[in-house]
């Protein structure tokens, strides 16, 4: 080995020790949320803690679902995140086909209007949005949940940014053959797009699941808190009972943490949507 | 924004032009939210984007099988929801049976009551979201990294340059367009932080945490008063554009391909 190649792999060790400690750092509380969630409750008052545990217990999940709220927030967690995905995929995938492939009155500008509304942070249209809903009769309800999170400048942007690049002559071919305006859309425009369809919707579903602040204001009983919503209620009513919260914040984790793995390239594609063309 | 010029609670709604304005900024608490925002903000973005680029630096060499595992592990803690996320971090941070305390007392350093101190609380947070954040920026990085042409980097070596004159004349320009989009999009995520702030220390001691997000949220839903709520997320959004702008200013003058 001459001395240069020994250098490169110095220079790779190095890089990949230094990689594995941030890497590591990030996935330590993760593992030991993990590990707290199958202790024995008493064992996490213990000092210094118990790094690998030796006597792993379900216990902490049997006393997480003996209160009867986990599962209706867990339900309506699904409800929300799947109908605003639902919701959000049809709506999105309208819009941005219509401002890709249709001419119409100011639809450049309506463009323009998407774009300037995704730079708007959340927190400056939440007290608007609030009485919005609540003049509606929405608040603690489903609707209240999930009707703000659809309308998404994300979503038709990202739709809009695929759909631009799909070839008109396929549309208008349809067209010639006498497909009406719906027909083109679901037989045409959807297959077209479905590997963008599926990293919006990936994206929206993990993030409505993992949504805190909408659903903390917009419900006000126990019965219509969101999984992320109920998890803060108990973090307050039990603060140290860490193996029982650990095992909350386990069981509200790990679907999404499964998605991820199964779905990780959407992912990785998904966050270059808009930063990079 | 309308709002904002109301005397707008459960009972009233009336019109007071710019009063509410007027009042947060001669409210101190308004005042400390906005300065903890800023440090915040100030501390996490840097870091992160610091952290970004050295991970995608010493990523780019390898294979791209190790490239994405990587990305995937520095990307989970995304997944995982801020709220999820904080509930860990107060129990990794708990004074007496932490983990981080106990990491602290095995290399021989007092251990510390974290959240519970108004100068560590701060920077415990800043800490916290250093270590979880910035996976998406490695993933953007990365990516912005993988589309420039090797022979880039190739010239710059043959030339003689150090792998310093590489990162800092060659890579650094080429990401800025990159760079740039990182650092706006972080700007506006953390200077909304409410979840890590709600759940791990509300105001904090002597209200060193208490942020802008937070303050929104107790004023709206707390107090029920919606007009100094909306006021206090205008001006939030206004130093958010401005900033916005400047950091265009700054980086997007000379953004060279």
């Amino acid at each position: 080995m001459t001395p240069w190649k020994a250098k490169q792999k110095v220079k790779m060790v190095l890089s990949l020790a230094v990689l594995t400690l941030f890497g590591l750092l990030a996935f330590i509380p993760l593992y030991w949320m993990v590990i707290t969630a199958i202790k024995p409750a008493s064992l996490t008052l213990r000092f210094p803690p118990e790094l690998f545990p030796k006597n792993p217990t379900l216990a902490n999940f049997q006393e997480l679902f003996q209160r009867p709220l986990i599962l209706r927030w867990t339900f309506n967690s699904g409800v929300v995140a799947v109908s605003v995905t639902f919701l959000q995929l049809l709506l999105c995938t309208m819009a941005g086909y219509s401002l890709a492939k249709k001419r119409f009155p100011l639809s450049q500008l309506l463009f323009f209007v998407y774009i300037a509304s995704m730079m708007i942070p959340k927190q400056v249209t939440l007290v608007p949005l609030y009485i919005l809903v609540s003049k509606f009769g929405m608040i603690n309800t489903y609707w209240g949940l999930i009707l703000p999170s659809v309308a998404a400048p994300f979503g038709v942007f990202l739709m809009r940014q695929f759909l631009v690049t799909v070839p008109t002559e396929i549309i208008e071919a349809a067209k010639i053959d006498g497909a009406s305006e719906w027909r083109t859309f679901y037989k045409i425009i959807v297959p077209i797009s479905l590997p963008a369809m599926a990293v919006l919707g990936i994206f929206t579903f993990v993030a409505e699941w993992n949504d805190f602040l909408w659903p903390l204001i917009v419900t006000n009983t126990q019965q219509m808190k969101t999984l992320q919503a109920g998890l803060a209620l108990l973090q307050e009513e039990v603060p140290m009972q860490y193996a029982f919260l650990m095992s909350g914040a386990t069981y509200a984790a790990v679907p999404m943490i499964i998605i991820f793995f199964a779905f990780s390239k959407y992912f990785l594609k998904g966050v270059t949507v808009g930063a990079i063309k | 924004m309308y709002l904002s010029l109301f005397d707008y609670n459960v009972f009233s709604q009336r019109f007071i032009g710019f009063e509410n304005f007027a009042t947060l900024f001669s409210d101190w608490l308004f005042l400390k939210a906005l300065g903890n925002t800023f440090l915040y903000t100030f501390g996490v973005v840097p870091l992160w984007l610091g952290k970004a680029l050295i991970v995608t630096v010493l990523l780019h060499p390898f294979r791209n099988s190790i490239k994405t595992f990587y990305k995937a592990l520095f990307y989970l803690p995304h997944v995982t929801s801020s709220v999820i996320v904080s509930m860990i971090w107060l129990w990794v941070y708990n004074p007496n049976y932490g983990l981080l305390n106990y990491f602290v007392k095995s290399v021989g350093l007092a251990p510390a009551i974290w959240l519970g101190n108004k100068f560590l609380a701060m920077p415990a947070l800043i800490f916290m979201q250093f270590i979880m954040g910035g996976g998406s920026t490695i993933v953007l990085l990365s990516a912005a990294m993988a589309s420039i042409p090797d022979y880039y980097f190739e010239a710059a070596r043959l030339e003689g340059a150090s792998s310093w004159k590489v990162f800092t004349k060659v890579t650094i320009p080429l990401l800025k367009p990159t760079i740039l989009y990182a650092l706006i999009m972080g700007t506006i995520a953390n200077f909304q932080t409410f979840s890590n702030v709600y759940i791990m220390t509300r105001e904090g001691p002597e209200f060193s945490t208490i942020s802008i997000g937070y303050l929104v949220y107790t004023t709206a839903f707390r107090e029920y008063n919606l007009g100094l709520a909306s006021a206090m997320s205008m001006v939030m959004f206004g130093i958010l554009a401005l900033l916005g702008f400047l950091q265009f200013k700054w980086l997007g003058s000379n953004v060279e391909y």
